[in-house]
C-alpha cells in the first residue's frame, strides 16, 4: 500500500501535523484557563485581574499619578454573611485608604472550601488576604510555610488572649479576627418554658427533667436536624466547657495522644449526654435540615435546639416577630457551680506569605482588628456574641437572646471549643454522633470509635506523638 | 516493521490521542499507586509504605463500604437487567405509541443525577414527602425511606435503577432488533406462542445485550457515588457508605494519601470482580 516515494515526506507531514494539533490543544487550554481566572475579577471591577503578578502591570502603566495604586485581592467564603462582612470591611478600608483598591473573590464553604484553600496555597495562587477559620483548620494549612507571621503587629495588643491562642502555631500569631464570637449551647422557647412552669436548667439532670415534662405535655423537647449531619455534633462539642472544667489538662493531653475520649470520664460524658437525648427529638429528625430546624424553633414547634448562635441573624430575618420568644443557655454540666459556655471563635483574616503587597495587606489587617473595623462589621452582620477586640462593644439593641450569653463572658465562665485549642479533630464525628443520637450506637462504643478516627487524622496530619 | 508503515494512515495519527491518554490517564494512575503509599498534603509527602492500606482495611468506618458497595452493585445491576429486558421486549413489540414510550423510558437518563437525587430525597421525606403522604392517604404509614438504616441503601438503589433503566432498555432494544426475522418465521411455522418467542428466541439471542448491560451496570454500581451523595451522604451514620463515598470523605478531610490509597483499592476491587465476570459472560455468548 502507499507510494514508497512519498513515504518519508508523508511521515514528516504527519509528525508536523501532530505537533501542530497538540500545540493548538495546549494553546486552547491555556487560553481558557486565563479566561477562567480573569472572569471573577472582571465582574467585580473590569480594570484589574486576580493574580498578583498581573495586577502589578496595570498599576505600573497607570502610575503617572504620584502615589502608587495597589490592588489587594481578598478571598472569602460564599455564604451571605461572610460576603457581607468582607464587603463592609473592604469598603470601609478603601474609604480610608483610597490608594488601595480591594477586590473580593469567593470560594465554597465547608470542607470543599478547605480543599479550595489548600489547593490555592499549594499551587502558589493564593489571594493577598484570605478569610479562613481559626483553630485546627488554620493549623492544617501549614502556616509557617504559607501564612505571614503577624506576631509583631501593634494591633495584637487589642486582641483578647482567648482568640490569640486559636491563631497561634509554634508561638507565632497568624491572623486577625473578622467577626464576633459565637456561643454553642441550647436555644429554648421561652413561651413553652413559661406555659409549663419550667426554669432554665443549670445541671444536666435538670435539663433531662425539663425534656421529660415537655414530652409529657405533647411538645417536641429537642429539635434534631440530622440531615445536615454536622448539626448532630453540637451536644458533644458544646459540652467542652464542662470537660475542661472537670479535667483542665484534657486538651493538652488529648493533643499529645495521652488522653482519650473513651477513657476520660469527663470527656465520655459528652457522648453520654448525646445518648440521653435519644427519643426526645422530632419524628423527622433524620430528614430535617438546619433551615427547617431554625423554622421549628422560631415557630415554637420544638422546645430546645442545641445549636451555634450564628443562627440568630437568620431568625431575625425570617421570623423577626418571634426573636423575643427565644432564649439561650449554655449546655449544663453535672454541677451547678461549674456552669459555663463553650465559645466558637470567629474566622480570621490571613496574609499570604508570598503576597506582592505585604505592607498594604498588613494595613488591612490592622484595620480589621480595630474597634472601627468591628463597627463596620456590626453594621451588616448581627453580632452573635461579644467581639474579641478590646474596645469593640456590641450595640445595646441586640436581641435578648444574644444578651443571654453575656453573663457567662462577664463572669469569665467561657472556654473555646476543643477544635480551637487542639489541632486534633476526627472527620467522622458527624456520622458517629448521628449514630449515637439515633440510638444505633452506645456512647462508650462511639467514644472508642471516635478515638480511632482521631488517631487516623493525627497520623495523616503528621502530628508529633501519634 | 516495514509493513506497519505501509498502511493508508500512519500510526503517528494515534499520537495526539495517545499523548493525552498518557498524560491525563496512564500517568495519574501510576502516580496514584505511589501516592497511595504516602502521607500527602498536596505540598509535600512522606513515604509510609502500606500503612494507608492497612488503615483502610482495619478501620470499620473505612471498610464498612465493601459490603454496601457489593449489595448496591448486585441489586442495581439485577434490577436493571430484569426491567431493561422487559421494557425492551415491550418497546419492540407492535404498539402504537412506541416512539413516545421509548423517549419516556429514556428520559430519566438525560436528567442531571444530582437533580434526581435532590428530587427523590424530597419525595422520600418521611412526613412531608409525596410518597409517604400518598401512602398515608391510602391508610398506610410509609417507612422513613432514607432515614431507616435497614432500607436506606435499597431506596437509593431503587432511584439508581429508575434513572439507569432507560439506558439498559436502549441496549436491549438494539439487541432485540438485531435478531434476524428468520427465527420468528421458524417459530410461526412450528406454531410457537409468544412465551416461546420470548423464552427460546429473544432471551438467548439478546445475550450480547444482556452481557453489555450486566457489565456496565455492575461496574457502574461498584463505583456509584453521584446519586448516593445528594440523597444520603453515606448516612444516617455510616449506613449507606460505599467505597466511593468513603474515599470522597477522606479527600474532604484532607487525607490525600489515604484517599488515594482508597482509590487504588476501589480500582482493584472493581477489577477483581469485573474482569472474571466479563470473561465468564463472553465465553457463553452465542453467535446469531
Amino acid at each position: 500500500m502507499g507510494n514508497p516515494r512519498f513515504g518519508k515526506s508523508r511521515k514528516y507531514v504527519s509528525v508536523l501535523s501532530c505537533v501542530l494539533l497538540f500545540a493548538g490543544l495546549l494553546a486552547g487550554c491555556g487560553g481558557s484557563n486565563k479566561n477562567d481566572s480573569a472572569s471573577p475579577s472582571a465582574s467585580a471591577s473590569p480594570s484589574v485581574s486576580a493574580s498578583p503578578s498581573e495586577s502589578a502591570s496595570p498599576s505600573a502603566t497607570e502610575s503617572s499619578k504620584p502615589q502608587d495604586k495597589v490592588t489587594l485581592s481578598v478571598l472569602t467564603d460564599n455564604s451571605q454573611d461572610a460576603v457581607n462582612v468582607a464587603k463592609a470591611l473592604m469598603d470601609a478600608f478603601h474609604a480610608k485608604n483610597p490608594n488601595i483598591t480591594l477586590e473580593m473573590e469567593t470560594r465554597p464553604s465547608g470542607s470543599e472550601g478547605d480543599n479550595f484553600v489548600k489547593t490555592r496555597l499549594s499551587t502558589g495562587d493564593m489571594n493577598d488576604v484570605f478569610f479562613y477559620n481559626s483553630g485546627s483548620l488554620m493549623q492544617a494549612l501549614n502556616p509557617e510555610q504559607n501564612i505571614l507571621d503577624v506576631s509583631n503587629e501593634p494591633w495584637q495588643a487589642d486582641v483578647i488572649d482567648s482568640f490569640k491562642q486559636t491563631v497561634t502555631m509554634n508561638g507565632k500569631l497568624y491572623g486577625a479576627p473578622t467577626n464576633a464570637t459565637m456561643g454553642g449551647g441550647w436555644f429554648y422557647n421561652k413561651k413553652i418554658y413559661a406555659n409549663l412552669g419550667l426554669t432554665v436548667p443549670t445541671t444536666w439532670a435538670d435539663l433531662t427533667a425539663n425534656n421529660k415534662k415537655i414530652k409529657d405535655a405533647g411538645i417536641t423537647p429537642i429539635i434534631g436536624t440530622y440531615k445536615d449531619s454536622w448539626t448532630s455534633q453540637l451536644i458533644m462539642l458544646a459540652d467542652y466547657y464542662n470537660v475542661q472544667a472537670e479535667d483542665p489538662t484534657f486538651a493538652a493531653d488529648y493533643t499529645a495522644n495521652k488522653a482519650k475520649y473513651a477513657t476520660t470520664p469527663a470527656a465520655l460524658r459528652s457522648f453520654q449526654k448525646l445518648q440521653d437525648t435519644v427519643g426526645y427529638m422530632n419524628k423527622d429528625y433524620l430528614a430535617a435540615n438546619l433551615d427547617s430546624g431554625i423554622k421549628m424553633l422560631a415557630e415554637g414547634k420544638g422546645a430546645h435546639y442545641p445549636m451555634l448562635t450564628f443562627i440568630i441573624p437568620t431568625i431575625l430575618q425570617n421570623n423577626p416577630e418571634s426573636i423575643n420568644d427565644i432564649g439561650f443557655f449554655a449546655q449544663p454540666g453535672d454541677n451547678t457551680d461549674k456552669n459555663g459556655l463553650t465559645v466558637w471563635m470567629p474566622s480570621a483574616a490571613y496574609i499570604y506569605k508570598n503576597s506582592q503587597h505585604v505592607d498594604e495587606a498588613k494595613k488591612f489587617l490592622a484595620f480589621i482588628a480595630s474597634p472601627e473595623g468591628m463597627a463596620a462589621v456590626g453594621k451588616v452582620s448581627q453580632p452573635t456574641g461579644p467581639y474579641v477586640i478590646k474596645g469593640a462593644v456590641i450595640p445595646d439593641n441586640v436581641p435578648q437572646v444574644v444578651k443571654d450569653m453575656l453573663p457567662y463572658f462577664d463572669s469569665g465562665k467561657t472556654a473555646p471549643a476543643l477544635e480551637f485549642v487542639s489541632p486534633v479533630k476526627g472527620p467522622n464525628l458527624p456520622q458517629i454522633t448521628v449514630e449515637v443520637g439515633s440510638g444505633h450506637r452506645k456512647a462508650v462504643d462511639a467514644a472508642a470509635m471516635y478515638d480511632k478516627d482521631v488517631e487516623k487524622q493525627a497520623q495523616q496530619l503528621g502530628l508529633a506523638g501519634w | 516493521m516495514n509493513k506497519v508503515w505501509k498502511r493508508t494512515y500512519t500510526y503517528y495519527f494515534l499520537l495526539p490521542a495517545a499523548i493525552i491518554y498518557l498524560i491525563i490517564f496512564i500517568l495519574p494512575t501510576f502516580m496514584s499507586f505511589f501516592f497511595g503509599m504516602t502521607r500527602w498534603t498536596l505540598q509535600d509527602w512522606t513515604y509510609i509504605g502500606l500503612e494507608n492500606f492497612k488503615t483502610f482495611f482495619q478501620e470499620s468506618s473505612l471498610n464498612i463500604g465493601f459490603k454496601n458497595t457489593f449489595i448496591y452493585a448486585v441489586v442495581t445491576c439485577g434490577l436493571k437487567v430484569v426491567f431493561g429486558l422487559l421494557l425492551g421486549v415491550f418497546l419492540t413489540s407492535k404498539i402504537r405509541t412506541k416512539n413516545y414510550l421509548r423517549s419516556v423510558v429514556f428520559f430519566p437518563t438525560l436528567v442531571s443525577t444530582i437533580a434526581v437525587g435532590i428530587a427523590f430525597s424530597t419525595l422520600m421525606h418521611p412526613t412531608e414527602g409525596l410518597i409517604n403522604t400518598t401512602l398515608a392517604s391510602l391508610g398506610i404509614s410509609g417507612p422513613d425511606w432514607l432515614g431507616d438504616t435497614r432500607i436506606a441503601l435499597l431506596s437509593v438503589a431503587f432511584v439508581d435503577v429508575w434513572k439507569g433503566v432507560g439506558f439498559a432498555t436502549v441496549i436491549y432494544i438494539a439487541g432485540i432488533m438485531s435478531i434476524p426475522e428468520e427465527y420468528y418465521e421458524a417459530l410461526q411455522i412450528d406454531g410457537g406462542n409468544s412465551w416461546h418467542k420470548f423464552w427460546n428466541i429473544i432471551l438467548p439471542l439478546s445475550r450480547p445485550a444482556t452481557n453489555a448491560v450486566i457489565i456496565l451496570a455492575f461496574i457502574g454500581g461498584l463505583r456509584s457515588f453521584d446519586i448516593l451523595w445528594p440523597m444520603t451522604r453515606g448516612g444516617p451514620g455510616f449506613a449507606t457508605d460505599v467505597i466511593a463515598s468513603i474515599i470522597y470523605k477522606q479527600y474532604q478531610a484532607g487525607f490525600y494519601g489515604l484517599a488515594t490509597a482508597g482509590n487504588v483499592i476501589l480500582f482493584l476491587f472493581v477489577s477483581v470482580l469485573a474482569f472474571p465476570l466479563s470473561l465468564y459472560l463472553n465465553r457463553r455468548e452465542v453467535d446469531l
